[in-house]
């Protein structure tokens, strides 16, 4: 009885907060970006390289102008990621110049880049990237997908415990990129900002980055805003969270391991607790 | 069927060493301690919480092999863990996630223990162990999220080290002297991570103090009544030492989950983001376990006699955790098992339940409205807060001193045995409970 | 000995004490290092050596951050307009009258009133947050922490800060300059 009452007490509770929740959220708000399919979502899902291979294109022809990607060139040819043979990053690194030294007489010099640099950046500091970009820096690109989010709400967060769903950053920026509209009538946009459907407060400092045909293709892909987005997304998440094959293919291995211990330890565990004898006093060893 | 034996080596050598260094007999004292027989899976949280701590201890000092300390490097070299170090990834992701495992184990752990009544006598002092454990482990925690040095890291910190300046008189002083400077910086760093590192060994130590007061008192169990003949009893090995390893793999199953499947669900987008002291994250709040403390904190809206709120939030959220060491004294029952309390089941299930709705409140924005009627905003996130807040004070304050004089308990079975044996009776709280299928 | 002992309590438990309290005067000595060492060193103490701002630069209705001793301070410079909204919230001043009138919270230069210019420190008196400038419901500053609200001359206007925001010790150099100096006022 008295847990029936709690029960229904609880569910009333719930029931009014879900309620008060459901009213406070149907203002006027930033529409929550929809999910897209990702090659590299769900327990099993892998990285596609030749989308990696398309977004790391996007990358260096238009975002590496101003966001930076604090990765070395190596790990464009590490497994796992993009996949570029060495060969290719080797030849890919010697394209841009970076500064060493100081040498013998105490100079600074520049060389061209190895596979064990890091990819240079157009900027010195973040000053000098926000003085460059109307004042606000561009924000670094290598964490972005794991540093960007939008609020997921209850009870979605813990539905999303079972259905894995974990691509916050990635459906974001997609959403972004791809959201870029003619602002409403009744809001100012000032110069040095643009309206963005799915930006917080509708206003980025970031003009429209992509462009139908902006990027050449060599894979006869679609060169529209849309794949270019998918694509640079996917690369994203990749520098992002370079482990990403490997943790779920090593999780699969020590899930299984964990799973066929666990039925042998609840066998013994059953077998020793059913051959007790509690008249008998037993002498523990 | 399990009494102590004391211990008698047979073989000289064993008997020449234990004469010098009883050790033999400590450990013999471990593997035949009397457990009630009637333990259910809720017993097994203790031995996955040591686990744990071991876990976090060698994760831990294998990070900080590899992690800088420096405010300019301490971001990059957690990155550079987690994609240059062999393996780096994984242990990364053990120890950021460890602490949530951690917690949600220990929190298991007390709601077992206030469900069952494991804190009234004799167990007071095992109890108040248990309570400076959480309390070291929450210090241990937040100094370990200030070290990746992200925004929520540097924020948190901020906003945490702030609540001294509440402290009367000192306050100011005190916030300086705490962070080595005016801001969260270099020395702040240095010396969270110093005592990051030294924290856990002292919960070691509170841990065997705690291992210690078991071992003087014994377990608990789901009826809550007393050991009374061996024929209660179980040794603990192999009997208990099988059941805590189910239990731990099942655990390490759920572990794994998250490590290898979502290794970034409890934590933070804006982590990812290295740590500016000039730009504040829009909504900064901190990791989940501390939530229902943060609630509280931030529900006291009012100033009295010239004091700000804040110091009343501070006194509150520190008084929520040491009201649990005043426990024993508070619930004037004599019954220790919720089972057997049928009015107390009620408000315990409220008691859960406010401790939930707190940790929603701390995750989401004061002036968030709630409940609005026409327009008006009738709650709001605060007004949520304070209203379970009241209640979280009152369930020790109130309920457990009159409830216990009050309530009618149900009937008590006769033994431990007693409640195993018959079925359908009282006896069994939980199906797991009535575990031994006896043959004789 | 025993003998001594009944003979002579007095002296005897003067020893002990005397002794005992030595034993203490050395480890409160001892410890005193342990717990100095935490507070800022010298370099830090160094940084926060007084600095000079220049603030010709700033245009009228701009508000920048600046840092110092590794804190972000707000400098705006209020077009007349602002200036007529922030004395018109002086009646409205409820939470914190300390420095609670608009006239309160600016300095002087060659004895006229710079009430242009405001300077005040960029963390919430809440929680530290550096609010967001010339956002609000009083066009001043508004938390994003916790939704304070500050008026533009960074008096608070509704909770939860207690507070309005601190005006650190300063004083104008030249009529485009300020130096800052000394510990920044809390309320």
């Amino acid at each position: 009885m008295t847990t029936r009452i709690a029960a229904l007490a609880s569910a009333a509770i719930l029931a009014l907060f879900l309620a008060g929740v459901a009213n406070a959220e149907s203002g006027h708000e930033t529409p929550k970006p929809p999910a897209q399919k990702w090659s590299f979502s769900g327990p099993f899902g892998m990285f596609d390289r030749a989308q990696l291979q398309r977004g790391f294109q996007v990358y260096r022809e238009v975002c590496s102008s101003c966001h930076s990607m604090n990765i070395p060139f190596r790990n464009l040819s590490e497994p796992g990621g993009t996949e570029f043979t060495e060969a290719q990053v080797k030849a890919l690194a010697a394209e841009y110049k970076v500064q060493d030294g100081p040498n013998d007489d105490g100079n600074m010099f520049e060389r061209p880049a190895q596979p064990s640099d890091k990819i240079p950046y157009n900027f010195a500091n973040p000053q000098q990237a926000a003085a460059a970009n109307n004042g606000a820096m561009p924000p670094p690109m290598r964490l972005l997908a794991k540093a960007r989010t939008y609020e997921r709400g209850f009870p979605l967060w813990l539905i999303d415990v079972f259905t894995q769903y974990q691509e916050q950053g990635p459906d974001y920026i997609y959403a972004l990129l791809n959201g870029y509209e003619e602002p409403p009538k009744d809001m100012v946009i000032d110069a040095g900002q643009n309206y963005n459907k799915y930006m917080p407060g509708h206003k980025i400092a970031m003009a429209k980055p992509l462009n139908d045909g902006q990027v050449t293709y060599t894979d006869g892909s679609p060169q529209t805003v849309e794949q270019y987005s998918r694509d640079i997304v996917a690369f994203l998440s990749w520098t992002a969270d370079p482990s990403l094959e490997e943790r779920k293919k090593l999780g699969f291995r020590v899930l299984i391991f964990l799973g066929v211990f666990l039925g042998l330890l609840l066998y013994v565990k059953k077998k020793l607790w059913s051959e007790i004898d509690y008249e008998k006093p037993i002498k523990a060893h | 069927m399990s009494a102590h034996t004391k211990f008698a080596p047979t073989s000289k050598t064993a008997q020449w060493f234990e004469s010098r260094l009883p050790i033999l007999g400590v450990a013999h004292e471990f593997l035949t301690f009397p457990t009630p027989r009637n333990l259910n899976y809720f017993w097994t949280f203790g031995g996955i919480l040591a686990v744990m701590l071991v876990m976090q201890i060698v994760t831990g000092i294998i990070l900080a092999m590899h992690y800088v300390p420096d405010t300019k490097l301490a971001f990059e070299s957690v990155q550079a863990i987690r994609r240059d170090v062999n393996f780096g990834w994984l242990l990364q992701s053990m120890h950021a996630n460890g602490a949530t495992m951690f917690f949600i184990a220990v929190y298991v752990h007390m709601f077992r223990g206030l469900y069952f009544g494991s804190y009234k006598q004799p167990r007071e002092v095992l109890w108040i162990l248990g309570v400076i454990i959480l309390l070291l482990m929450m210090a241990t925690a937040f100094m370990g999220y200030v070290l990746p040095y992200g925004q929520m890291s540097g924020w948190g910190a901020t906003v945490i080290t702030n609540f001294f300046t509440a402290i009367p008189v000192v306050g100011a002083d005190a916030l300086v002297w705490l962070r080595g400077g005016y801001t969260i910086d270099q020395a702040t760093l240095n010396r969270f991570f110093s005592l990051h590192f030294l924290m856990p060994f002292m919960i070691f130590g509170v841990v065997f103090l705690h291992i210690w007061a078991l071992h003087v008192v014994g377990n608990n169990n789901p009826t809550g009544i007393s050991v009374k003949t061996n024929k209660d009893t179980v040794p603990f090995h192999p009997y208990m030492t099988i059941k805590d390893s189910v239990s731990l793999v099942a655990f390490a199953i759920f572990f794994a989950m998250f490590i290898f499947y979502m290794p970034d669900f409890f934590g933070d987008a804006d982590n990812y983001v290295e740590f500016n002291s000039l730009k504040t994250p829009a909504h900064i709040k901190p990791e989940w376990y501390f939530l229902p403390f943060y609630a509280i904190l931030r529900a006291i809206p009012f100033t009295l006699f010239g004091l700000p709120a804040t110091l009343y939030g501070l006194i509150a959220m520190f008084g929520s955790i040491a009201i649990l060491a005043f426990l024993p004294w508070l619930d004037t029952s004599k019954i220790r098992s919720t089972s057997y309390r049928p009015a107390y089941k009620l408000f315990f299930g409220l008691f859960v339940i406010a401790c939930l709705i707190l940790g929603y409140c701390g995750s989401q924005p004061t002036d968030k409205a709630v409940l609005q009627i026409g327009g008006n905003v009738v709650l709001d996130m605060t007004g949520l807060a304070q209203i379970f807040t009241a209640y979280y004070f009152a369930h020790f304050l109130v309920v457990l001193p009159l409830l216990g004089l009050f309530e009618k308990p149900l009937k008590l079975p006769a033994s431990i045995a007693d409640s195993v044996l018959i079925k359908g009776g009282h006896g069994m709280p939980y199906g797991a409970a009535a575990e031994p299928q006896t043959k004789g | 000995m025993a003998t001594l002992t009944e003979k002579e309590p007095t002296r005897r438990d003067f020893l002990y004490i005397a002794t005992g309290a030595v034993g203490a005067v050395g480890v409160a000595s001892f410890a005193w290092p342990l717990i100095s060492q935490m507070s800022p060193d010298k370099s830090v103490l160094a940084a926060g050596a007084p600095a000079e701002f220049d603030i010709s630069k700033i245009a009228p209705g701009q508000v920048i951050v600046i840092k110092w001793r590794g804190a972000p301070y707000f400098i705006r410079y209020r077009t007349e307009k602002e200036i007529a909204a922030g004395k018109e919230n002086d009646s409205k001043i409820v939470l914190d009258k300390h420095l609670g009138t608009d006239a309160a919270r600016v300095k002087e230069f060659d004895k006229k009133a710079q009430a242009q210019w405001i300077v005040v420190a960029a963390n919430c008196t809440h929680l530290g947050c550096v609010p967001t400038s010339n956002a609000g419901e009083y066009n001043g500053w508004y938390c994003p922490c916790h939704g304070s609200q500050y008026d533009n001359s960074g008096r608070v206007m509704r909770g939860p800060a207690p507070y309005n925001l601190g005006v650190p010790q300063y004083e104008f150099v030249s009529a485009t300059k300020i130096r800052l100096f000394g510990e920044a006022t809390k309320a």
